[in-house]
């Protein structure tokens, strides 16, 4: 790659390659997101119940 | 005649001892659950690292294919995640199998974890492969031996997790999704020897072959670059989806009482 131009075209093959790519983004973030989301959602209905619990 | 002291046989030497000292800890939710919080943001750190160096190399560095140009870039995620898709079965099946048989804790929650990861993995490698078929082949799938043997494998996972999820009791769920994950054993090597036993559009093997790997340095350089990055950012996902199902399945210890009410 010499230009931002031609990083950008991929020598025509544009849509091929940055669909898979973007794909491959999607993916990897649903993976960071989803379990750190359930991580708190876990923590915060063992919490409440332990609360709830011990009073 | 000297006599052998009592004992003398039966103590290990002292590495091995603190290797199983290590993995019988390693058993133990919650030190699982702290070990793993502390690898976590290194494992997350390192596949950053990888990541950012095989992209940059990939998409940036690497010089465009002589006979592919550019459409060949999608390699560098399509390799790994098929490479991972067939790991993280192989693992799952594993820590099945030994929860299966010893009945560990750690050993399902591990095979349970694996599932989703796996599952994407196996998703992405089919998807890039479809985008990369098109330009290629001239289609965006065939029903060849290496495109069905993925995308049975894929149907493995949903299966896995579909058995896992429907069960309510999860020591009953771990052993029926453990036996299926077992069964499923079998479409791994007809995924790896696909391309060698049936005919198929899809290429033989480039990188694991006799007289090494037909691929150029500049190329090879980030395909392994992003091969870590995706191991290592399974193992963090990994250890992060571990310790919510630890956090879970441990609810009325007292130290998960402490965990999860002290922040």
């Amino acid at each position: 790659m010499t230009s931002f131009h031609e990083f950008i075209h991929m020598g025509g093959f544009a849509f091929y390659v940055w669909t898979s790519y973007a794909i491959f983004a999607l993916v990897f973030a649903w993976n960071v997101f989803q379990p750190l989301y359930h991580q708190r959602r876990v923590r915060e209905r063992l919490a409440r119940r332990s609360r709830g619990s011990s009073r | 005649m000297k006599r052998a002291q009592r004992g003398e046989v039966a103590i290990p030497a002292p590495t091995t001892r603190r290797m199983w000292t290590f993995f019988h800890r390693l058993a133990s939710p919650r030190y699982f659950y702290e070990l793993a919080g502390k690898l976590v943001p290194w494992l997350g750190w390192g596949t950053a690292l990888f990541l950012v160096a095989g992209l940059y190399g990939g998409l940036w560095f690497a010089p465009p294919d002589y006979q592919q140009g550019d459409a060949y870039r999608i390699i560098f995620i399509h390799v790994p995640a098929a490479w991972m898709s067939l790991f993280v079965y192989v693992l799952m099946a594993g820590a099945g199998f030994i929860g299966l048989v010893w009945r560990i804790k750690m050993a399902e929650v591990v095979a349970k974890t694996c599932a989703p990861l796996g599952a994407s993995f196996t998703f992405l490698a089919l998807c890039t492969g479809s985008l990369w078929g098109k330009p290629m082949w001239g289609t965006y799938w065939v029903w060849d031996a290496r495109l069905t043997s993925e995308l049975i494998l894929l149907f493995l996972y949903l299966g896995y997790i579909a058995l896992e999820s429907a069960i309510e009791d999860r020591r009953t769920a771990a052993r029926a999704s453990s036996l299926l994950a077992l069964v499923g054993v079998v479409n791994i090597p007809i995924i790896h020897y696909s391309v060698e036993w049936w005919h198929t559009l899809h290429q033989g093997p480039t990188v694991f072959k006799l007289g090494g790997p037909s691929i150029g340095l500049d190329m090879l350089v980030p395909l392994l670059l992003m091969t870590l990055a995706f191991k290592l950012f399974f193992f963090t996902m990994l250890l992060v989806r571990a310790r919510s199902e630890v956090l879970e399945r441990e609810a009325n210890s007292a130290w998960v009482r402490e965990t999860v009410t002290s922040q």
